[in-house]
């Protein structure tokens, strides 16, 4: 069995609020991730999912090094990406990279696309004109793009190209780690498919592993291999597609996939039979919370543990 | 036959670009909504749909303007009518929720008094009357200690919370009808679902018929009775929600369709390659020639 | 990019003082400091002495001509010294947060509450009159305002998502900063510069005035206004010429100014069409 591409272990992170008391004394910390643990196989494509405030982009800004963690352990191919003994950012840029939301700010408005795309290459050491300009072709043939539109600004683009763009500049260093921070979100319906099937193609040609983060179900099924379910910083529920989605256990997950607006369910309303309470692991056992009310954020939380309730499926239960 | 509470005729709207250029935005647009029922409008950006909503609200600002066709609300056209007329039309009998509630709440005074101030402009309550329905309209809409949240700013809420004040706001006098733009679109998906529930409820318990703008088809089926599609400034296919779906008839109403990942899809049927609109679409211009609107089914149309 | 009347106002004036002062060694009649004839002193304007003669006997046309290069010598490189000063500290504060921020803060606060009149004559006190010390002064005075819309700007373009891209593909943070965020300000640190420099000829010409700016003979618009003092009743155009050139320059600079943001304003709102 190969060694996971990423392995995340233990990873906290909070954010100190300074207030109450003189000279900030009174010291607060927002509870951001509250110990979270998992693995990124190669060529796969893992799904956080989580409405506001559940700490999927803060894990996701971790491991692309944005973001410090204040404790826990981030690695790539066993070699720490985090903290001490991380790697510079050079090195880090060639192994992890993102795809950002808004495919209206997330590219420099006075850069040709050329510009954005040979800057990081020049940056990381490749100078030959004609190579930088051959990768530039592949790369935006690769995303459905033609190297004449090399020459022109994101504002002659429409959104659904400014994120083939987006992909491009992720793709130009070659990394093996895509973040993609809700993809296809600010994109009109018919674009959001174009761009998804355009992800799927290209993870199969290049050998990419996605992390995804989205809050639109929908398309975490149609995408993803795996699924962790984040409330407030923990992972309530991970499994495979299928566990999450034909079987979800923790309440916090089946509220989820209840409210997701899929025409389908609107229209012929069949909720998915609970089977908790029938889980012989599950016997004797609660949730630590439904999901119902937000936890207070600036403690830490209560004690808990995932328990294994398949080969693929994790959920977290309060402690014996 | 009942006569429709809204009957849009042939609506044209230009936006102008100079001296005499103009860019149409609305290509004649029909369609008409029943007392009570709720219609949803979907469409892409640059469809139109939201556009539309404005006029009928009587929110257009140059350099939008109506160039034709007709907006009648029982039986009156809104396009004719005074200024003074549509003022006391707007907030009384037809009321309108946008996406982001910050724009729409003033942050500078209490939500209590803001939806207050609904029942003292419309309904000549005073002022002390208005406050204590203000706290009653927040408990309709399910806001947890209405008395308390009353005396709240709106930055001091989330916005879900926002969102039913919103609802509250524009409920207050109880409106013919109600014209949603995309209001659960910044939403977090359990927030969206509660918030989509309690317009469903509200509008069926008052009879308050609604106009439901979306890009969302998933949102629209779970609101509404009939759905229009807009493209490009025209209405391309309108039907009953159920008939839409399971039997779209344009091109662009079935290239949207698919272009949607469908929950359950992929474990019935593996993962399908999602549907490009543009490979099924022979020609993107043509598309606004062929329109299917299905007849109103006029027995029993009870929403 | 719409230019309305303001901008085009302000650029005539502008292009009128530059075109003076770049032509003046061509245009003027006389020589500004040697054709001093005391015959000819305080003679009104007239055909051979356009704006009149001063105290000296010296054409103040031609004064006024050489004057404009004093002017636009102060309003830009005062301007360019600030704009350097303010953009490098109000980005890194920007972008950097922390106690560096802090700092900057308070030390911006502090140039704030400080006139800048003053903190000019003070600097000058230590460096002495003249043309260099007057440019050091200037520059080293005005530069909280660019500071702190250089600051404000980085803040909000940090946020965007393609410095955040910069960040994730390995760009260091100076690199990040003049590469990505500088060249998304410059509207605004153009337009302050622009207005700025209005305000630099009227520090000049106070400085000049009080006589620790141009020293005598050289013509600036402050000093001939010092000299034309005593003669205000028996030679008002003296006072008058300079201080319309004053009046007009930094008109003109502030009309290009408000002509350049109001045009920069909508353009920098573009978001989705």
């Amino acid at each position: 069995m190969t060694a996971p591409l990423l392995q995340v272990d233990d990873l906290h992170v909070r954010f100190p609020i300074s207030g109450g008391g003189l000279l900030g004394t009174g010291r607060r910390a927002l509870h951001a991730v509250n110990g979270i643990s998992f693995e990124l196989a190669k060529g796969e494509c893992l799904s956080i999912v989580g409405e506001s405030g559940c700490g999927k982009s803060t894990t996701a800004l971790s491991i692309l090094g944005l973001q410090e963690p204040s404790e826990g352990m981030i690695r790539f191919r066993g070699q720490p990406l985090a903290g001490p003994g991380a790697p510079g950012r050079m090195d880090r840029a060639k192994a992890v990279q993102m795809v950002f939301q808004d495919p209206y700010a997330s590219l420099n408005p006075r850069q040709s696309v050329r510009t954005s795309l040979a800057a990081p290459l020049r940056l990381h050491g490749i100078t030959a004109a004609s190579e930088i300009e051959g990768r530039i072709e592949a790369m935006l043939k690769n995303v459905g793009l033609t190297p004449e539109q090399a020459g022109r600004y994101p504002h002659e683009f429409s959104g659904g190209q400014r994120q083939r763009i987006g992909i491009a500049r992720a793709l130009i260093l070659e990394p093996e780690i895509v973040v993609l921070d809700e993809p296809v979100s600010a994109l009109d319906v018919s674009i959001r498919a174009q761009i998804i099937n355009l992800l799927l193609d290209l993870q199969e040609k290049l050998s990419l592993s996605y992390l995804m983060i989205s809050h639109d179900l929908s398309v975490v099924e149609h995408m993803s291999d795996r699924v962790l379910v984040m409330y407030f910083g923990e992972i309530v529920e991970e499994g495979g597609w299928r566990e999450i989605f034909e079987a979800p256990t923790h309440p916090y997950t089946r509220r989820l996939i209840a409210a997701i607006p899929d025409p389908d369910a609107a229209l012929n309303s069949a909720a998915k039979p609970d089977l908790y309470p029938t889980m012989p692991q599950l016997v004797g056992r609660s949730f630590v919370s439904d999901g119902s009310t937000p936890p207070d954020v600036f403690t830490a939380p209560a004690r808990s543990e995932l328990i294994e309730i398949g080969g693929n499926h994790r959920v977290r239960m309060a402690v014996a | 036959m009942t006569t429709p509470l809204l009957d849009i005729r042939d609506l044209r709207l230009v936006v102008s670009l100079g001296r005499s250029a103009h860019h149409p935005l609305l290509k004649g647009v029909s369609f008409q909504i029943m007392p009570g029922e709720a219609y949803g409008l979907v469409g892409e950006s640059g469809s139109g749909k939201s556009v539309a909503s404005l006029a009928v609200m009587g929110l257009l600002k140059r350099p939008l303007a109506v160039s034709g066709g007709e907006i009648l609300f029982k039986g009156q056209n809104l396009l004719a009518l005074p200024k003074r007329e549509m003022r006391r039309l707007r907030g009384n009998r037809i009321a309108m929720i946008f996406q982001e509630p910050m724009t729409a709440l003033n942050p500078l005074s209490t939500v209590g008094r803001q939806i207050a101030e609904m029942f003292v402009l419309h309904q000549g309550k005073s002022w002390g009357e208005a406050e204590k329905l203000a706290v009653e309209a927040l408990g309709n809409v399910r806001v947890p200690n209405p008395d308390r949240r009353a005396k709240n700013y709106p930055h001091q809420m989330s916005g879900g919370l926002r969102q039913r004040v919103m609802i509250a706001m524009a409920l207050a006098c109880s409106p013919d009808l109600l014209i949603a733009d995309e209001p659960t679109t910044a939403l977090d998906v359990t927030v969206q679902a509660e918030v989509l529930r309690l317009i469903k409820e509200l509008c069926a318990a008052r009879g308050t018929a609604v106009l439901f703008i979306s890009h969302d088809l998933g949102v629209i089926a779970s609101i509404c009775q009939r759905v229009g599609v807009m493209y490009s400034g025209c209405l391309v296919e309108e039907n009953e929600t159920r008939a839409l779906f399971e039997g779209p008839r344009h091109e662009y109403t079935r290239g949207l369709l698919g272009a949607l990942p469908r929950l359950g899809s992929r474990s019935e049927h593996g993962r399908q390659r999602l549907v490009d609109i543009d490979s099924i679409i022979s020609d993107r211009s043509k598309l606004t020639e062929s329109r299917f609107i299905a007849p109103r089914d006029l027995e029993g149309s009870q929403p | 990019m719409r230019l309305g009347f303001n901008f085009w106002l302000g650029a005539t004036l502008t292009a009128l003082v530059i075109l003076a002062g770049i032509l003046a060694q061509w245009i003027a009649p006389f020589d500004p400091v040697l054709d001093a004839d005391l015959m000819s002193s305080e003679l009104p304007p007239d055909a051979t002495f356009w704006f009149g003669t001063d105290g000296q006997g010296r054409d103040v046309y031609t004064r006024i001509l050489y004057g404009a290069q004093i002017s636009l010598t102060v309003g830009i490189v005062s301007q360019v010294i600030n704009s350097i000063i303010g953009v490098t500290l109000g980005m890194t504060a920007g972008y950097w947060g922390g106690w560096w921020d802090d700092l900057v803060n308070g030390l911006t606060n502090v140039m704030l509450a400080i006139p800048s009149l003053i903190f000019a004559l003070a600097v000058m006190a230590v460096l002495g009159p003249g043309l260099p010390s007057l440019l050091i002064a200037l520059g080293l005075t005005n530069w909280s305002w660019t500071c702190r819309i250089a600051r404000s700007s980085t803040l909000s373009l940090k946020s965007q998502g393609y410095v955040q891209a910069a960040q994730t593909l390995g760009y260091g943070d100076l690199r990040i900063m003049f590469t990505q965020v500088l060249p998304n300000m410059m509207g605004p640190i153009l337009v302050m510069a622009t207005l700025g420099m209005g305000s630099a000829v009227l520090s000049e010409a106070a400085l000049s005035f009080l006589g620790l700016g141009i020293q005598p003979p050289f013509p600036s618009w402050g000093s001939m206004l010092t000299d034309a003092r005593q003669l205000i009743q028996l030679a008002p155009w003296a006072a008058l010429f300079p201080g319309l050139a004053i009046f007009l320059s930094v008109l003109g600079f502030n009309l290009l100014g408000d002509g350049l943001r109001d045009s920069l304003d909508p353009h920098m709102r573009t978001r989705k069409p």
